[in-house]
């Protein structure tokens, strides 16, 4: 309000706004498909705004293609990427790397969390060292680890895994110590004991905690993934990345930053998934469920 | 109609020895959780098949006494005997039913109705729904039942094993009013068929004179009163022989606690 500057870009809006407001057509259509598409929609709303804001920008000039290339120009990269088979290869080594180590990750999270969550000799011997070992952040070893590994493939999946493997310990192992006690004598009663006690009350009731593991490790997984492609890699994603800097293709460099992102948030949607799947008794997962 | 048709006939394995109570017998237990005592040398006879409901004021040591008979406790000193064995662990004839309904919230009401039984249990599990009336409720989970209901599941799941000693452990405090009338009849029918050994721990004087052949208070860790109840059954609440009883119970209670203050 107070610049002269702002001014003259906000004020195009309300007359914008003005202009679509007389078309009844266009709100009933938006009305329809709000309502059709449902709740579904409502969340990639403000994602596809700022899309149109950015292509209006670049478009208009006011953002170079230096610092940030029109929507229009980055879809056609896209498309060639595509076509060359260069993004696909890549996109693949990435997945695969991403996989790999979380596997790994979480199988050795996974077991030992369960071990020192339901052995107190295990807690004694384990605990005290693997949390010394979570405090260093996974990421700070990546110069050891390249010596170790050298700049090829198992040097990313060691990190991932790293990296993976304490969010999915630690769950696990509060999650097994946050069952309800009372569960455990019923079961106990009710003549459980050893595995059947184990599948039937200890597994469902850690359960929960383990997807908060899984979802948050997810999140660590792609992080370590770019950083450890983007310091020292042949190939992947942010190999790509890397290359396409040198030589100033920054809608290379977008592309695969937005691919990171998409690659995130499937990740995320397959871990909610899961929730919603192994916890449909729960009733906070029942009713988004439904 | 499901339900009347299971109630004919009891559950196909309470034919043989299961069906029957067994008798209890407590023998100067004590136990002390650190320096509080909270059973001193009790002593406690219960015939087979016999309804024994206790009352007795928070921290008297009631429910101790039943996690003993439940075997999840160790006495330190006397002797709980379930059908002349020793009780010191969980058993196959004795089963609890909890102050909280304690169903598995990742179960179905039919699977925890399921809950530690082997082979075939399906077919068994429905019956015993049947027979507290949920047979309808099968498929559905735990959180959609009303604390009556699943008090209702967690008795089925008591009574699918064919329990010969079945301890209360107060499993009707939480629920409203009629509903627990409700639950009190279904109880005392199911006893009368199945003719277990019940032991009912309650806060509710009428609870108590409603259900048991024998109320007992215990008071500082030890049987203060054995009183028979003679009321023919099914008992009406409102006759004045029931009154009578329950006041006496009641004035019991409250005057021994009163003395002890003065």
């Amino acid at each position: 309000m107070s610049g002269s500057g702002k001014e003259a870009l906000t004020l195009p809006q309300p007359a914008q706004m003005r202009t679509a407001a007389p078309d009844a057509g266009f709100g009933r259509r938006l009305r329809l498909s709000v309502a059709a598409g449902g709740r579904h929609l409502e969340p990639w709303l403000l994602p596809l705004l700022l899309l149109v804001l950015w292509q209006a920008g670049a478009s208009l000039g006011w953002i170079s293609s230096r610092v940030l290339p029109a929507p229009r120009d980055i879809g056609a990269s896209f498309v060639e990427l595509v076509k060359s088979g260069q993004l696909l290869k890549n996109l693949q080594i990435s997945c695969g790397r991403a996989f790999s180590g979380f596997f790994i990750g979480a199988v050795i999270g996974l077991v030992l969390g369960f071990w020192t969550g339901t052995s107190r000799r295990m807690e004694r011997l384990l605990d005290t060292s693997v949390q010394m070992v979570r405090n260093i952040p996974h990421l700070a070893l990546t110069p050891l680890v390249i010596l170790w590994f050298g700049i090829g493939e198992d040097s990313k999946v060691f990190l991932i895994a790293l990296g993976v493997m304490f969010p999915i310990y630690l769950n696990t192992f509060h999650g097994i110590r946050s069952v309800d006690r009372q569960l455990i004598e019923m079961g106990r009663v009710y003549g459980l004991s050893g595995w059947g006690l184990f599948r039937d009350v200890i597994l469902p009731g850690t359960l929960p905690s383990i997807l908060v593991g899984i979802r948050f490790s997810l999140g660590v997984m792609w992080l370590t993934l770019i950083v450890a492609e983007t310091i020292a890699a042949s190939s992947g994603l942010g190999y790509m990345a890397m290359n396409a800097r040198e030589f100033f293709q920054t809608d290379i460099v977008v592309i695969a930053i937005l691919l990171y992102a998409l690659l995130g948030k499937l990740a995320d949607m397959a871990a909610r998934g899961l929730e919603r799947r192994w916890l449909k008794w729960h009733p906070e997962f029942a009713k988004t469920g439904a | 109609m499901n339900r009347n048709s299971a109630l004919e006939r009891p559950l196909p394995d309470t034919a043989g020895e299961n069906g029957r109570g067994v008798g209890v017998s407590v023998q100067a237990l004590s136990r002390s959780f650190g320096a509080l005592q909270v059973l001193r040398r009790l002593d406690l006879t219960i015939e087979a098949g016999q309804f024994v409901c206790i009352v007795g004021r928070s921290g008297c040591g009631k429910s101790t006494l039943l996690r003993h008979l439940a075997g999840l406790e160790t006495p330190d000193a006397g002797l709980a005997l379930v059908n002349g064995e020793e009780r010191n662990r969980v058993h196959g004839n004795t089963r609890v039913m909890f102050q909280e309904a304690r169903l598995l919230p990742w179960k179905t009401v039919l699977g925890n109705v399921g809950v530690g039984l082997k082979g075939d249990w399906r077919a068994r599990a429905l019956a015993a729904l049947s027979q507290v009336g949920l047979a309808d409720r099968a498929g559905d989970w735990p959180f959609t039942l009303s604390g009556g209901q699943r008090q209702r599941v967690a008795l089925a799941r008591a009574l699918v094993h064919s329990p010969r000693l079945l301890l209360f452990d107060e499993p009707l405090g939480a629920l409203d009013a009629l509903t627990r009338i409700e639950m009190q009849e279904l109880i005392e029918r199911l006893w009368l068929e199945q003719g277990f050994t019940a032991l009912l721990v309650t806060h509710d004087v009428a609870e108590a004179v409603a259900l048991a052949d024998r109320v007992i208070l215990i008071e500082n860790g030890a049987v203060a009163l054995d009183l028979p109840i003679t009321l023919p059954r099914p008992r009406e609440r409102g006759v004045a022989d029931f009154a009578r009883m329950e006041g006496l119970v009641l004035k019991r209670v409250l005057t021994h606690h009163d003395g002890n203050r003065q």
